[in-house]
């Protein structure tokens, strides 16, 4: 087995090459909780940030999906203090000011792109801050759609902005305020409450297997 | 290229050598007679050896896999000698157990009916949202369009279930479903739709109408975080890193409430409830019959574990569903789903040599069989041509170059952008080189039975989303686990408000754990054995050889 060495903060350990950040954390002996959620890149709970030898830069990326390479430093940021004020969607409207006055440490951005650096799902951090200076608000819902509030953004970040709450704030107003509804959903939701359905439901719950299976055999399937 | 090692290359090269005469072939289909002896002889759940009828409990006689039986038929994990729960040190009027969708949506629905925020308590074991819900990609269904029906998602639901499903349960689903679309919509949840709010929705596997709703192929994401969020915005508290180890049960076998455990400095905290809502999701950490999962860390069936000493019935547990496409390689993507599109889009299956040994669109279960005995040794039955990758997982070949072959250049990227960006970050072009894929554990179709309101039959005791049963029957379609989990767990979080405001606890006890544990001594179980387990074990085999517990 072709072995390397990784310092898992600051002690080295020998693990096979080709493991992520957490399966040789694992290896090496650690059973982990924090640092851990979905091991599939979607839940942001395993940021971590590492160095390798002989590169002066700090990396950051989620654990459960970067390879270990040779040599490398490694520090799990188990939790990210940051910021949510309180706020109830229904009292907020979609406005300019909306994202800058529950988040005034928006405008302490000096663009260094710190935050667009260290974003393991390589989004346009600084764009989203620009944006919601800008009062765009639909901007940031779309520029950070794929973000996995894992904040390591936040952590990199010298204006001390706590972005993933800010971005989900966006989103919801987005998607509450700036998006059309669905009609079909609304008139949908009314028949059923008047009950259009009812009779054949009705009907459905108590046929036997043999009519389900008829009845289900007959379905016309949609092009 | 270049990014498979050497051994594999060899394949590739092959896989490439008999791509031109397969880009006009495929396959013939399989006759059910055909389907059926695939399936007897290499599906799983078709292994009588992968399961035994439980000894004890209130299921007592029904089969369920091994690795779920080690844990049923299991002491407790505490030890009830070594705790007071008679003196509890919260006392709120509902309490979740789990911090996924179906917790997250019934703590919001508590409260919309009435609970004080600062009288329900949400306890998980991560971090609240960290679960399978957040991890769904691909969609939610609701037949809110004017040619479907709320009674074709039904008769799509009980197909997909093999017509073993709850008929109330999935009339409660489909019948709710659109309304929680619009609720969806009234919190914020980005869904796809055209500029004019219609939404944009597509066929799932057995769908007779295209019904599933998304937000780009990050579904689950988008409305888990927005729950969160607006749980937050409630005010309501939530524990994390505190699984439930055990639940409480009063002198009337009343569940009030449970008994939390801090994963991190091992102190316990005794919370008594009104109502408890198990919403402790899925199986798929406990990779029954070795397999890997799609499912997040905590997946370890914790919820079935605790009901079934209370005494709930369990259901449909002998069904797993296995997804035929989970990736195989590289290791950092192993279990991870590849969606059906691929192979909707004509990329085909291929063994070591590059031939093309089933259809690519078989039903999951077929297809998933036709992989397993393709990757079999022959001494136990199969043909022996799967690919062995570094870490020692084995697979099959997905011949994704095919996709722009067939369809044009652009074609992959455009229509599975999510797969691309996946395997681009480990240096793998689908577009150029195929990828490994085998049956991945993706979702747990049966668990506690329940009402629909989400009672479980035990007063007090209320169950929503993967840990409960009968929805789904023997088989779930795509996109009603996201729907299960948002009706059930409203079902659930209106149910246990009412019963609060009149329910009376009496004092906690674990006096039916203790009964439990008579019955296992009585049917022979072995004392080592505890439940629940709570995290996976993946530590390193010789780390783990060489510690001792010292301090």
């Amino acid at each position: 087995m072709n072995e390397i060495t990784v310092f898992i903060m600051g002690k080295g350990y020998r693990v096979p090459a080709g493991l992520t950040i957490m399966k040789a954390m694992e290896y090496a002996g650690y059973r982990l909780a924090r640092g851990c959620g979905c091991r599939g890149g979607y839940c942001g709970a395993c940021a971590t940030v590492y160095r390798l030898p002989g590169d002066y830069k700090l990396y950051a990326d989620l654990a459960c999906q970067t390879p270990v390479q040779d040599g490398m430093y490694i520090a799990q940021l188990p939790f990210t203090p940051a910021e949510r004020p309180a706020y109830t969607l229904g009292d907020l409207k979609a406005e300019g000011q909306t994202l800058l006055a529950l988040f005034p440490e928006l405008a302490r951005c000096v663009a260094c792109n710190t935050c667009t650096k260290a974003c393991p799902q390589k989004l346009e951090v600084m764009d989203a801050v620009q944006a919601s200076l800008r009062g765009d608000i639909r901007g940031v819902a779309e520029f950070t759609f794929d973000c996995v509030s894992c904040g390591l953004c936040t952590m990199r970040c010298p204006a001390e902005i706590s972005h993933h709450h800010v971005w989900q704030l966006a989103r919801r107003l987005n998607g509450a305020y700036l998006t059309p509804r669905a009609e079909h959903v609304q008139t949908r939701v009314a028949e059923i409450a008047a009950g259009k359905f009812k009779a054949e439901l009705d009907k459905l719950v108590t046929m036997t297997k043999d009519e389900l299976v008829a009845a289900y055999k007959a379905r016309q399937i949609e092009a | 290229m270049g990014t498979y090692p050497r051994e594999i290359q060899e394949s590739i090269e092959r896989v490439e050598a008999t791509r031109p005469a397969r880009l006009a072939t495929k396959p013939a289909r399989l006759t059910l007679q055909e389907q059926e002896t695939l399936l007897k002889g290499f599906h799983p759940d078709y292994r009588a050896e992968g399961k035994r009828k439980l000894k004890v409990g209130a299921s007592w006689g029904e089969p369920v896999p091994h690795e779920l039986a080690d844990l049923l038929e299991a002491y407790p994990l505490l030890d009830p000698g070594a705790v007071d729960v008679t003196k509890p040190d919260l006392d709120v009027d509902l309490l979740v157990i789990g911090g996924g969708g179906a917790g997250t949506v019934a703590a919001i629905w508590a409260h919309l009916s009435g609970v004080p925020a600062e009288r329900i308590l949400i306890a998980t074991k991560l971090r609240h949202g960290d679960s399978n819900s957040i991890m769904a990609q691909g969609g939610i269904q609701a037949a809110d369009k004017p040619h479907d029906s709320p009674a074709i998602h039904y008769l799509d639901v009980l197909g997909g279930g093999h017509f073993t499903n709850d008929p109330k349960l999935v009339r409660a689903m489909v019948e709710d479903a659109p309304e929680l679309i619009r609720w969806h919509e009234d919190l914020g949840v980005m869904y796809d739709k055209a500029p004019d709010g219609t939404m944009s929705e597509i066929h799932g596997g057995g769908t007779s109408r295209k019904r599933m709703h998304s937000a780009k192929d990050y579904t689950g994401l988008e409305i888990m975080r927005v729950l969160r969020d607006e749980a937050r915005s409630r005010g309501v508290p939530v524990l994390e890193f505190s699984p439930a180890v055990e639940l409480l049960t009063d002198s009337q076998s009343q569940v009030v409430g449970a008994v939390l455990w801090n994963l991190e400095t091992g102190e316990y905290t005794v919370v008594r409830a009104k109502a408890t809502i198990l919403a402790t999701g899925g199986w798929g950490r406990l990779h029954i019959q070795g397999f890997p999962t799609t499912n997040h860390y905590g997946a370890t069936a914790d919820g079935l574990v605790l009901a079934y000493r209370v005494g709930a019935k369990l259901r449909d547990l002998d069904a797993v569903q296995y997804h035929p496409t989970g990736a195989a390689y590289p290791d950092q993507l192993v279990g991870l789903l590849i969606t059906e599109k691929v192979r909707g889009m004509d990329a085909q299956p291929l063994n070591r040599l590059g031939e093309a040994f089933v259809h690519p669109l078989e039903p999951r279960d077929v297809e998933s069989a036709a992989f397993i005995r393709e990757c079999l040794p022959p001494e136990k039955g199969g043909r022996g041509l799967g690919i062995v990758t570094p870490t020692g997982m084995v697979g099959v070949w997905l011949d994704t170059p095919m996709v722009d072959m067939i369809h044009g250049k652009g074609s992959f990227e455009r229509a599975l952008s999510s797969i691309y960006r996946m395997y681009i970050r480990f240096d793998i072009d689908p577009t150029r080189e195929p990828i490994l894929v085998y049956p991945t554990l993706h979702y747990q179709n049966g668990g506690v039975v329940i009402d629909e309101h989400g009672w479980t039959g035990i007063p007090g005791l209320y169950a929503a989303g993967e840990v409960e049963g009968g929805v789904h029957g023997k088989n779930r379609l795509m996109g009603n686990s996201l729907l299960d989990y948002n009706v059930f767990g409203r079902r659930a979080g209106i149910a246990a408000a009412a019963w609060a405001k009149k329910a009376s606890p009496g004092t906690p006890s674990l006096a039916h754990v203790r009964r439990y544990a008579e019955q296992l001594q009585s049917a022979g179980v072995a004392p080592e054995r505890k439940a629940p387990i709570l995290l996976p074990e993946y530590r390193g085999e010789k780390a783990l050889s060489r510690m001792v517990d010292l301090l």
